[in-house]
């Protein structure tokens, strides 16, 4: 019997797949075809979705993309009835394919079953080897050889801070108090960032066994995962996988029949960014303000309720079941020097193929923006790339050839981070870019240190005025000051972090500040307030579109006639570029 | 597969169940303060002081103090919501794939600004940053259901089909 899957992670969704599942539902309620037909998450190809992967008697697989509901009705007639496959819309795994790209220099472990399994069945994650790594290490292992294991793996958080997983846990593990909390940290707020949320939509167990072996480690009975509200599908799916683990007897009192006892609890977040930084999102579990504090003590020794408590990211333990069946040699043999294994990194912005890719660290940034997303769109230049989200900053196309790790992007003003990744192309303007993030942070900011909620304003208003055209001699410099004064002067990674979208692109793009300032022009044609529009006479066919779009009527000409704008009357919206059919209309 | 309906279920049907129930089954553990607020929220669409008062005197928190908390959330509302709640997403990806033109159509369209809500009540418009489907922006959500790769003719034509189911 031929096995259907269809990809339902949050991007399958936005794109339209439940229409195509419901329409291969129909097709065989219909027909009355011997079919299994499944969901699955995402595989981290979410530029193809809705994907349908057809899996044929012979465990053929058949990989079909962009699948429309009259698409995927043709694929049931065609390939699953009458054995044709339909080989124009078949993305990977039958021929060679354009997408082959897209996987040839991934290495998936965090992503291992993602876009595979059916994240609603324990059972299948239990048939790829799921829940092994738990049983092994309460049978064969102490508490100190796992964290001894986890050490040598040179696993490092993927949260953003990059410590080392074995450090922290042997911290914890070592604190004074019997009871002891380990907490998943699933806010995942970092515009760009969306790798936690597909791993627990599509792959929720590996990141609770992930949490059970850290339980183990440091001696915890009690876990929480803090997820953010804006997840609901992340969330549901976590709840269906703890019932599920909790009837296995995989949670709960004495699993897996030892005299070890674990459970775990969600919480969900309210919508504030710097609940993701550690100590404010115990404040929020807690039922507080989620305002950051001062560290030391760490969460090791005083944290949740006071008690010793062990924080890691999603995609860190995602990893963990991986490194306890293959042994930390295995993974400590993929990357760099100081920073080991993979990481997942989601494209996203100009990018051609956008989606989730895990890559061995080391990679450079050339490699994963054109030999994995395939360059970028609509065949424009590729500027910068964007890492690290708002604590992040821009790291130019010049310096593509960099390799990336901590080290390396450390090196140049901006961070790893969560590993979000956008790209920017000629047309994204670097000042407007710095002044979103500062509209970004200023606005999370919890308001605690002085220097993070005032000076986060004051950098913001003169981002403001240049990007108005009101851009003064001496704001580069004022930019310069406040930013190293906010760094010096907060107590959390986010105002410490705040100012490096602003110090990067002052750093790597200093002409588009001068360009602004001076000549009060915006290079990328991006600043509505330094662009003059005007009317290209020979291109233009007199259809009157711009002019009917206009909402101050600054546009006037007759049909079929060439048309003109008022400078003094537009108000430089763009509408009428937006519609003009012929490009007559230019931005200057 | 887990459809919307079941997503809902799941994600409403212990938590959330009905707020007064969560409050009576209240004994006594910690940080219960914001699942309680948001099971408020869930049963009203926004957290009325009536409800602030109720859970003060349960959870023994002054009243003050949960205002706090209530405001520092951008989740928390403290006035009554629409019933279609749109979250616009400006993050990166959003923002560097034209997010600005889909709140602009948004705006035109419903005729009102961020954090407004329609004078029929259907619709409440919120700016959000990134709601982790950055790989198909721009994007945004209605209630729990997550649109991409907008343009603003998809948008008009998305409004167009809610207002008529709502009319229906
Ligand atoms: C402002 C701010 C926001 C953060 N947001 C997140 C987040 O969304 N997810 C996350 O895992 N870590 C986030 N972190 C990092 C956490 O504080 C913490 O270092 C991390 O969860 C530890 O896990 P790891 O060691 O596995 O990386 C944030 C830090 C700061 C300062
Ligand atoms: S930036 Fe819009 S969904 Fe992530």
């Amino acid at each position: 019997m031929k096995t259907i899957k269809v990809g339902l992670g949050t991007c399958g969704v936005s794109a339209g797949g439940e229409k195509t599942y419901e329409a291969i539902k129909h097709e065989i309620e219909k027909e009355n075809i011997q079919v299994i037909l499944k969901e699955t998450g995402c595989n981290g190809m979410c530029y193809r979705e809705p994907l349908v992967e057809v899996i044929d008697e012979e465990n053929h697989s058949f990989l079909y993309g962009d699948v429309t509901p009259e698409k995927a009705t043709r694929i049931m007639i065609d390939h699953v009835m009458k054995n044709m496959p339909v080989k124009e819309w078949i993305v990977q795994n039958s021929g060679p394919t354009e997408d082959d790209a897209f996987f040839q220099k991934q290495r998936r472990i965090v992503l291992r079953n993602c876009g595979i399994i059916d994240p609603n069945s324990i059972d299948e994650y239990i048939a790829v080897g799921g829940y092994e790594a738990i049983r092994t290490v309460i049978k064969k292992n102490t508490p100190e050889q796992v964290i001894d294991i986890m050490t040598k793996s040179g696993l490092r958080g993927r949260g953003g801070g990059g410590f080392l997983t074995g450090v922290k846990w042997k911290f914890c593990r070592q604190a004074e108090g019997t009871l002891k909390y380990i907490i998943c940290n699933a806010d995942e707020g970092d515009p760009g960032a969306f790798m936690d949320r597909s791993t627990l939509e599509s792959d929720p167990h590996s990141v609770l066994e992930g949490m059970m072996i850290g339980a183990y480690a440091i001696g915890a009975e009690e876990g929480y995962i803090y997820c953010r509200a804006e997840y609901p599908k992340a969330v549901a799916r976590l709840k269906h996988s703890i019932r599920e683990a909790l009837a296995k007897g995989f949670l709960g009192k004495n699993i897996f029949g030892s005299n070890v006892n674990f459970s775990i609890k969600i919480k969900e977040g309210a919508g504030a960014f710097v609940c993701g930084e550690e100590t404010a999102l115990i404040a929020s579990i807690e039922g507080k303000r989620g305002m950051p504090r001062f560290r030391p003590p760490f969460p090791a020794n005083k944290g949740l309720w006071d008690k010793p408590t062990n924080i890691n990211n999603v995609e860190t333990f995602a990893n963990i079941p991986w490194i306890i069946m293959n042994g930390a040699e295995a993974f400590a043999a993929m990357g760099t020097e100081n920073s080991k294994g993979t990481k997942v990194f989601a494209l996203a912005g100009k990018i051609a193929r956008g989606g989730l890719a895990e890559v061995p660290m080391g990679i450079t940034i050339n490699e994963i923006v054109y030999d994995i997303g395939g360059g970028i769109k609509g065949g424009k230049k590729f500027k910068a790339v964007q890492m690290g989200g708002p604590s992040g900053g821009c790291i130019p196309a010049s310096m593509g050839d960099l390799q990336i790790d901590y080290q390396q992007i450390n090196k140049t003003g901006a961070i790893m981070g969560s590993g979000g990744m956008v790209v920017l192309d000629e047309t994204t303007c670097m000042v407007e870019m710095a002044k979103f993030f500062l509209s970004f942070t200023q606005e999370e900011s919890c308001g605690k240190c002085t220097f993070c909620r005032i000076g986060t304003k004051r950098m913001l208003e003169i981002l403001e005025r240049i990007t108005d055209g009101n851009g003064r001699e001496g704001d580069v410099e004022l930019l310069q000051h406040l930013a190293y004064q906010i760094r010096n002067n907060t107590i959390c990674g986010l105002g410490q972090t705040a100012p490096n979208p602003v110090l990067t692109t002052l750093k790597y793009f200093p002409e588009e500040y001068e360009a602004h300032i001076r000549d009060k022009k915006c290079p990328a044609h991006s600043c509505a307030p330094l662009l003059t529009f005007s009317i290209q006479a020979d291109a233009c066919k007199g259809c009157t579109l711009c002019a009917k779009a206009c909402p101050v009527e600054a546009i006037s000409g007759e049909k079929k006639k060439v048309h003109e704008i008022n400078v003094a009357t537009c108000i430089k919206c763009g509408k009428c570029f937006e519609t003009c059919k012929f490009n007559a209309v230019l931005k200057n | 597969m887990l459809q919307k309906e079941e997503i809902r279920k799941e994600n409403t049907g212990s938590q959330f169940y009905d707020f007064k129930t969560e409050l009576w089954k209240y004994q006594g553990e910690k940080g219960a303060l914001i699942p309680l607020l948001q099971s408020a929220q869930e049963a009203y669409g926004y957290i009325p002081e009536s409800a602030i008062d109720h859970i003060s005197e349960v959870v023994e928190i002054p009243g003050a103090e949960i205002y706090g908390v209530i405001t520092f959330y951008s989740q928390f509302r403290l006035k009554p919501m629409g019933k279609n709640i749109i979250k616009i997403c400006d993050g990166t990806a959003c923002h560097v794939n034209a997010s600005t033109g889909i709140l602009r159509a948004l705006v035109d369209e419903l005729q009102i600004g961020n954090d407004e809500t329609t004078e029929d009540g259907l619709f409440t418009l919120q700016k959000v940053a990134c709601l982790g489907c950055c790989s198909l922006s721009p994007v945004m959500m209605i209630n729990d259901d997550t649109f991409g790769r907008l343009t603003p003719k998809k948008v008009k034509e998305l409004l167009k089909e809610f207002r008529t189911k709502e009319n229906a």
